[in-house]
């Protein structure tokens, strides 16, 4: 009877399953993933059940899925598929928001590997700052696949709690006058051919600078260029929904199954979510900065709180931009020129996981 | 901002300050208070709940 060989650890995992499930179901915190995951957290801490090991079902699903990376590339195509690029290309030059919001992923990756962490668990571990669930799960399933599920679900929990994270931190580093910068509308037009021209120019200028990160850029672009093309609709529905509903299904139970007792309950998954929180923290602090910095080059033009949204978090990040603009300054509409930054977070994750792989590579650590 | 049209939370003819919300947005799946830029009375209102708005889109005028 399994029964008899149930351990304390188990309990313990089934717990933290059930708290899973309790905050996707609950409490609606990105339950598409919750629920897989918690469910799969409970039925691979069942003794004698062997799930995970050789034959088992999700075994199967995350050998063939995860070790593989296929499933989070998957996802990389129903993202590209469903985003609209064009505020950032309204907005050019908001792109290089979304460039500081990475920096929190090299500064947590030298502060893993103070801490005493192999160097590619420092990888996974520090890409928790993409704030990007698929790119995190991609990079943590090439270099470091045991530390997966701690990984995932710092990536996941972080990027739902971003509306408590980053206030504190926006408030902090502006000045009262910075927070009631109000900004002007600039919007230009967005011609089709741009639109379709940009998956195609970016997924080669990217690839070209970071070849590593080739297949997560290629296959968002690729769904990109099919949504704006407008001549494959039915493969752009496909990959927007049967395929990322098919595989977000499979790459949460897989992601859940890593979450043995054994595996999971260690002080090593308790420094990934400590530092998975500095990374994101690290991010709106850079971010920020770096807008106080456009902000004085362009003498004052620039609301240097958008510079929180240039993560990935999407649109997450920009609401919260919009609400704190607000607040110190009602007649303030933030929101537009926060999703332009938002955006280009959303491909700035994706090419620094790229540039920092690379870099990794040239050095000759992966 | 691009959005749609919530509700609107004064009448024509209602005396309005500074930073009152005169209506109420959804954008991005939230909703955005649109306040007074200046003290005054509500002339006309352009728009009705549930209209799509652009950019630069007048919603209302002040006198």
């Amino acid at each position: 009877m399994g029964l008899s060989h149930l351990e304390a650890g188990q309990v313990l995992m089934m717990l933290i399953g059930s708290l899973l499930l309790y905050l996707g179901i609950r409490r609606g915190f990105e339950p598409l993933l919750l629920l897989p995951i918690g469910f799969g957290a409970i039925l691979v801490n069942i003794p004698q059940a062997e799930l995970m090991e050789e034959g088992g079902v999700l075994r199967f699903f995350y050998d063939t899925g995860i070790l593989t990376e296929v499933f989070p590339i998957l996802i990389f195509i129903g993202i590209g598929a469903m985003t609209d690029f064009q505020p950032l290309l309204e907005n050019p030059k908001i792109i290089l928001l979304g460039a500081a919001g990475q920096f929190g992923i090299f500064l947590t990756l030298l502060l893993a590997l103070a801490l005493g962490f192999d160097k590619l668990e420092a990888v996974a571990v520090a890409i928790i700052g993409a704030c990007d669930g698929p790119t995190a799960i991609y990079v943590s399933s090439k270099y470091a696949p045991h530390l997966l599920g701690a990984v995932s679900v710092a990536a996941y929990s972080y990027m739902s709690l971003v509306p408590l994270i980053q206030p504190p931190i926006m408030r902090l580093l502006t000045t009262e006058r910075e927070k009631k910068i109000v900004m002007g509308i600039e919007k230009r037009p967005v011609s089709k051919t741009t639109k379709i021209l940009f998956p195609v120019v970016v997924t080669i200028a990217a690839s070209l600078i970071a070849p590593l990160g080739t297949p997560l850029i290629g296959m968002v672009m690729l769904g990109n260029l099919m949504r704006e093309s407008g001549v494959v609709e039915r493969l752009k529905n496909a990959s927007e929904n049967e395929i990322t509903n098919i595989v977000t299904l499979l790459l949460g139970l897989s992601i859940g199954a890593t979450m043995e007792a054994a595996k999971f309950l260690r002080v090593e998954t308790l420094m990934v979510l400590g530092l998975g929180f500095i990374a994101i923290s690290l991010d709106t602090v850079m971010g920020v900065l770096f807008g106080k910095l456009m902000c004085f080059l362009t003498g004052g033009r620039i609301n240097p709180l958008i510079g929180a949204a240039g993560i990935s978090a999407f649109p997450m990040s920009a609401r919260v931009v919009q609400v704190e603009g607000q607040r110190y300054n009602k007649k303030n509409y933030l929101l537009m020129h926060a999703l332009s930054a938002n955006a280009s977070g959303q491909i700035g994750s994706i090419v620094a996981a790229g540039i920092m792989l690379s870099v990794l590579k040239g050095m000759g650590i992966v | 901002m691009v959005g749609k049209i919530l509700r609107i939370e004064k009448n024509v003819g209602d005396r309005v300050d500074e930073d009152d919300v005169v209506i109420v947005m959804e954008a991005m799946k939230m909703e955005i208070p649109v306040v007074s830029p200046a003290s005054g009375l509500i002339k006309v209102i352009k728009i009705s709940p549930g209209q799509a708005v652009e950019v630069g889109d007048l919603l209302a005028e002040i006198e």
